[in-house]
């Protein structure tokens, strides 16, 4: 085993009493305290991730958005600049290899680049897919920046005026999925309205050596509103109540992006990318399996791999599931097969060999409260 | 009650060994360390009254938001008594896991299994080589 790579943050979070785990092949915080706590406080106020661990893949050059256009099922070269899109890479059966977001970024100075950020498990895996694609692709160079750069996401009702004491944009007036490069103090960074909580919220990336003045900033300009460090777990409670999928539990080369209710992520008019053709075959015929949201009695947590039924015969499998710190519940996300996927349909699951009813509800399971 | 008196096994319970009239009695919980690892409790499994049970078997568990936790007994007996008020109230464990917080009592059967439980230093040592 290869030691663990560290975030330019990671002293900071050893020095917190961070729980530290193996994520990815990253040693990254889970939990500074408790999970419940960073969870309310992010819901509430303001909750600050170290989110480096995500792979951030540069593309420079004239012809960056038409060799995006060869492996996203999403278009890219309509993308204006400060613009944001959430897409898929499928592989040639239509399986999902990686679920990313690609940004249109325009510099002070006018120069125009790509990024996409992947999860930090398929980074290898994107690169070496991406590097397939690249000979037939033109003039474009893919540099890796991961290791050169931080990624710091602040979430939570109270974000918009934390951020804003710190860039000179306003960030207020910045549109969800929309991306700046700025500067924090003569620092350059990028500012997206972007997340992965159901929240309100930026994520900025930033030099791997200014990482920790704008990550201490932020602790400072948010002091008075209460932001709190949270840690990876409350990603996946934040993530979960919002009813948003994780690669490695709701996404995999096994699922295709229809079962996984992100068809609006896949675009298959006059479009050339691998799997477009099996995605064509697979959008018109009936799911096998579908994505659905789960409530559970009682406060036992179904988990991932926990069996779904229904009048004793399997239907199913929890992929995530957790105890709900907003709504004070079990909540999982599950595949079932069609059949028993409508709302309200009453199922059971097989919690380590405990029956316990569950119904199926509507995603996402928290919304945050309109302004 | 004093934590320095107690005895723990290698999974985090505690035993405390009283005499009662019919012979000796064991009141079990869960370690202050342990809970302070587990963090975010949510749910506990108790067993039943009257369940007999051998040093080493799981007797219930214990459900954190990332995780579920086995409980291990330390003794060998038959279960007299369960702390039902817990699982209803488990930030008691956090609050005061060597009294309030106790789970279950057992009636020892055999008091072989006390000898090789740990004493307060020795289990003080094991925590900080985990935590």
């Amino acid at each position: 085993m290869p030691p663990l790579a560290k975030t330019p943050l990671h002293d900071w979070h050893v020095d917190q009493g961070a729980r530290m785990v193996d994520f990815a092949g990253w040693s990254m915080p889970v939990q500074y305290r408790s999970i419940v706590e960073e969870h309310l406080a992010t819901r509430r106020a303001a909750g600050v991730f170290d989110v480096s661990h995500m792979a951030r893949l540069r593309f420079d050059g004239p012809d960056s958005a038409a060799l995006l256009d060869r492996v996203l099922t999403r278009r890219v070269s309509d993308l204006a600049p400060c613009r944001i899109r959430y897409s898929l890479v499928t592989n040639d059966q239509g399986g999902i290899l990686d679920d990313v977001l690609v940004y249109h970024f325009q510099t002070p100075s006018g120069r125009q680049y790509h990024l996409m950020v992947v999860n930090a498990s398929n980074r290898q895996k994107i690169v070496r897919w991406l590097e397939q694609h690249l000979p037939m692709a033109g003039d474009v160079q893919m540099q890796d920046r991961t290791e050169q750069t931080a990624m710091i996401s602040v979430q939570g009702p109270a974000a918009v005026q934390i951020v804003a004491g710190l860039v000179p944009v306003k960030v207020g007036d910045l549109g969800y999925y929309r991306g700046v490069v700025t500067e924090q103090f003569g620092r350059s960074c990028t500012v997206s309205r972007t997340g992965y909580t159901g929240e309100d919220g930026f994520e900025l990336i930033v030099r791997a050596e200014d990482a920790v003045d704008v990550w201490k900033n932020l602790f400072r300009a948010g002091r008075d509103a209460g932001i709190t460090a949270a840690g990876l777990g409350t990603r996946d409670t934040l993530r979960l109540e919002a009813g948003m999928p994780l690669y490695g539990h709701e996404l995999s080369e096994q699922i295709d992006p229809y079962q996984a209710g992100l068809g609006f992520a896949v675009n298959l008019k006059d479009r050339s990318f691998p799997g477009r053709d099996a995605l064509i075959r697979i959008k018109d015929q009936p799911r096998s399996l579908v994505r659905v949201g789960l409530e559970l009695t009682g406060r036992r947590v179904a988990r991932e791999h926990d069996q779904v039924l229904r009048d004793g015969q399997p239907v199913g499998q929890v992929t995530s599931g957790t105890f709900s710190p907003t709504l004070q519940r079990p909540i999982a996300m599950a595949y079932v097969q069609l059949s028993a996927s409508d709302p309200d349909t009453p199922l059971v699951v097989d919690i380590r060999g405990r029956p316990l009813a569950a119904r199926v509800v509507p995603l996402p399971f928290y919304k945050r409260p309109s302004e | 009650m004093n934590e320095e008196q107690l005895l723990y096994s290698s999974s985090h319970e505690w035993v405390r060994v009283t005499e009662d009239e019919g012979g000796k009695v064991a009141t079990i919980g869960i370690s202050a360390f342990a809970v302070q690892q587990l963090t975010d409790l949510v749910f506990m499994e108790l067993p039943e009254v009257g369940r007999e049970v051998a040093a080493g078997d799981e007797f219930g568990e214990v459900e954190s938001v990332k995780a579920v936790s086995p409980m291990y007994c330390p003794v060998d007996g038959e279960i007299i008594a369960v702390n039902s008020a817990l699982p209803d109230r488990l930030e008691t464990l956090g609050e005061d896991p060597y009294d309030q917080g106790w789970i279950i009592k057992v009636r020892l059967t055999d008091e072989t299994s006390l000898g090789r439980l740990m004493d307060y230093s020795t289990y003080q040592k094991q925590c900080s080589e985990e935590g």
